[in-house]
């Protein structure tokens, strides 16, 4: 018997059942093909094309543009959240729900509207080419891509910790004589540190597969600004299947890690707290 | 990994979470003096924060409503009336009208065996319902080429059976279903675990039968967690590119959803009609958050506690 207790409510059986059918059906047979492709190749073959320079090129760019996307995510989006927790000003509640849109945005859609914009001739990008600085179809335009994705992350995970904070710790750090500054960085920053390093997590491990919003902008140019999602789907239509699948797996051990980390992050926030 | 939720739960009942927030800006202007920042800190992080946003999110909106229109609206309406866009749209639809309710049959069962019922492995099967969330994109759609594609595991038995599932409709609907597979589960699971099994225990003690206390006393109970999964798993069905872009073969008005239209159109060159197409998306997109706002608004002491994973 599975169940650890006794209970009079109805439905166990049915309820889970289903639930490992369907779950099985969906995710685990299709991700069976994948661990089954894999087992095809041998050790050297799979090492080989995990270690082909357009492939550590491309798992560079990504892994670079997603942890520079999530840093400005983490600076900003601690801003944000402080901002429209903390402040009253016009239309703080549309902002507030506007942070979401890259969640509800169709990643092609942001793709076109983000290339569109730092485009050479675009309305923010000839600003910047005026500068000499190039955004779209660059590693600059990767990033720009990426840091939208993660946007609503660490914004979404600071904001409910910064409105639980008890108003009181802070005057008492004000009334022992801690100055704006002091009573920031050493009473609230502190409190927000889990929180910003889950948000930095999620946005990463976002941002490292995200395809839609990428394609548009990188210019995708092998080994210059072309994303590892992107080699994916250039071996599969090549027929590389197993350039496909190795690169792949290689990226689902890395997402894997990532989220054993921000698993391991909130138990330990959890225990903090 | 779930989208974070902002809710503000704990509360269990509507009355106690008015009060409960009432109290909380009462003293937040009270202590304002003494803990507050000076005037011009104030408006230089508020204009900072706005910057960053408008370079990220409202330039990029406002390209696509002024390209949208650049050729007016007649040329708008026509992009949006074409066959091939008719198409693309009816195939959106299908799709997320299959794999949302699906889903949502799925979010359901697994949320009343996990919240309900304590058994042997439940963190495991916890972690396997969150892997599509893990799972980038192109490889959602890569498993299904290696399944059903020419030279897939059962490529060679489909092909003699003159199935097609790849480069056609069943490949789209089967690779929607996977990036979609989580949402209303991850939703509704801490939402039942938070609200305890008392109340349908009660129900079965007076003689209620399993589907009169589902009925009458859970989906009461659930409706707005169940409505916000769903509203969640709806704009990523209808919006998903790179999973559906691996198996749709892009062929127009066949295989062609929404989203993949939007591509085929910028990669021509066509960026009006692209735009307008898009704006469909973005209309969408806003009534995704419109919907999540006013829920979180109106039922988040109901809703369960969901930031991060």
């Amino acid at each position: 018997m599975l169940l650890k207790q006794r209970t009079i409510l109805p439905g166990f059986n049915l309820s889970l059942g289903f639930t490992l059918a369907y779950l099985g059906l969906i995710i685990l047979i299709p991700l069976g093909a994948l661990i089954l492709k894999t087992f095809e190749m041998s050790a050297s073959q799979f090492l080989g094309i995990l270690s082909a320079p357009r492939t550590v090129a491309a798992f560079r760019l990504t892994f670079g543009a997603a942890a520079v996307g999530a840093s400005l995510n983490l600076v900003f989006g601690l801003l944000i959240a402080w901002v429209l927790v903390r402040y009253d000003f016009a239309g703080k509640k549309w902002i507030d729900s506007l942070v979401d849109l890259p969640f509800a945005l169709p990643t092609a859609v942001a793709g076109i509207a983000l290339t569109a914009a730092y485009a050479p001739n675009g309305w923010l990008g000839q600003h910047f080419a005026a500068l000499g600085i190039k955004t779209a179809f660059s590693p600059l335009g990767v990033t720009i891509a990426l840091t939208f994705i993660g946007l609503p992350f660490v914004v979404r995970t600071v904001e409910p910790v910064l409105q639980d904070l008890e108003a009181e710790v802070e005057e008492a750090a004000a009334s022992l004589g801690a100055n704006r500054w002091q009573t920031f960085s050493r009473v609230i920053f502190p409190t927000l540190v889990p929180a910003l390093l889950t948000g930095f997590a999620l946005a990463f491990a976002r941002a490292v597969g995200e395809y839609g919003s990428v394609v548009f902008i990188s210019g995708n140019m092998p080994m210059k600004t072309e994303i590892v999602p992107l080699l994916i789907m250039t071996k599969l239509e090549q027929y590389d299947y197993h350039g496909a699948v190795a690169i792949a797996v290689g990226m689902l051990i890395v997402s894997f890690m990532l989220l054993l980390f921000i698993n391991l992050l909130q138990w330990w926030s959890r225990r903090k707290a | 990994m779930v989208e974070p939720a902002k809710s503000l739960s704990g509360d269990k009942t509507m009355a106690g979470g008015v009060t409960s927030k009432l109290a909380l800006k009462r003293r937040s202007s009270a202590a304002g003096r003494v803990i507050g920042e000076p005037a011009v800190i104030r408006w230089l992080l508020i204009g900072a924060a706005l910057t960053y946003l408008g370079l990220f999110l409202f330039v990029p909106l406002g390209v696509i409503f002024v390209t949208a229109f650049q050729k007016g609206a007649a040329f708008y309406l026509a992009s949006l009336t074409e066959p091939d866009a008719l198409a693309a749209l009816r195939l959106t639809l299908l799709a997320a009208a299959i794999a949302v309710p699906l889903n949502l049959v799925f979010g359901i069962a697994a949320s009343w065996a996990i919240a309900k019922f304590d058994f042997h492995g439940k963190n495991f099967l916890l972690t396997l319902i969150d892997l599509p969330f893990s799972v980038s994109p192109v490889v959602s759609g890569l498993v299904f080429v290696l399944l059903f594609g020419a030279q897939g595991l059962w490529g060679p038995w489909l092909r003699e059976h003159d199935i097609k599932i790849i480069f056609a409709v069943p490949g789209i609907v089967l690779a929607t279903m996977f990036v979609t597979f989580p949402f209303v589960a991850r939703e509704l699971i801490p939402l039942m675990q938070s609200q305890g099994n008392e109340e349908e225990e009660a129900a079965i003690m007076l003689g209620a039968n399993g589907f009169q206390m589902f009925w009458r006393v859970t989906l009461p109970n659930i409706k707005w967690g169940l409505l916000y999964g769903v509203i969640l798993c709806n704009a990523r069905a209808m919006g998903e590119f790179g999973a559906v872009s691996v198996v749709s073969g892009h062929i127009r008005g066949l295989t062609n959803t929404l989203p993949l239209h939007v591509e085929i159109l910028y990669n021509e060159y066509n960026f009006v009609g692209a735009f307008a197409v898009s704006s469909l998306l973005v209309f969408l997109a806003f009534v995704t958050l419109g919907v999540k706002s006013f829920i979180e608004w109106r039922f988040g002491n109901q809703l369960a506690e969901s930031e991060g994973s």
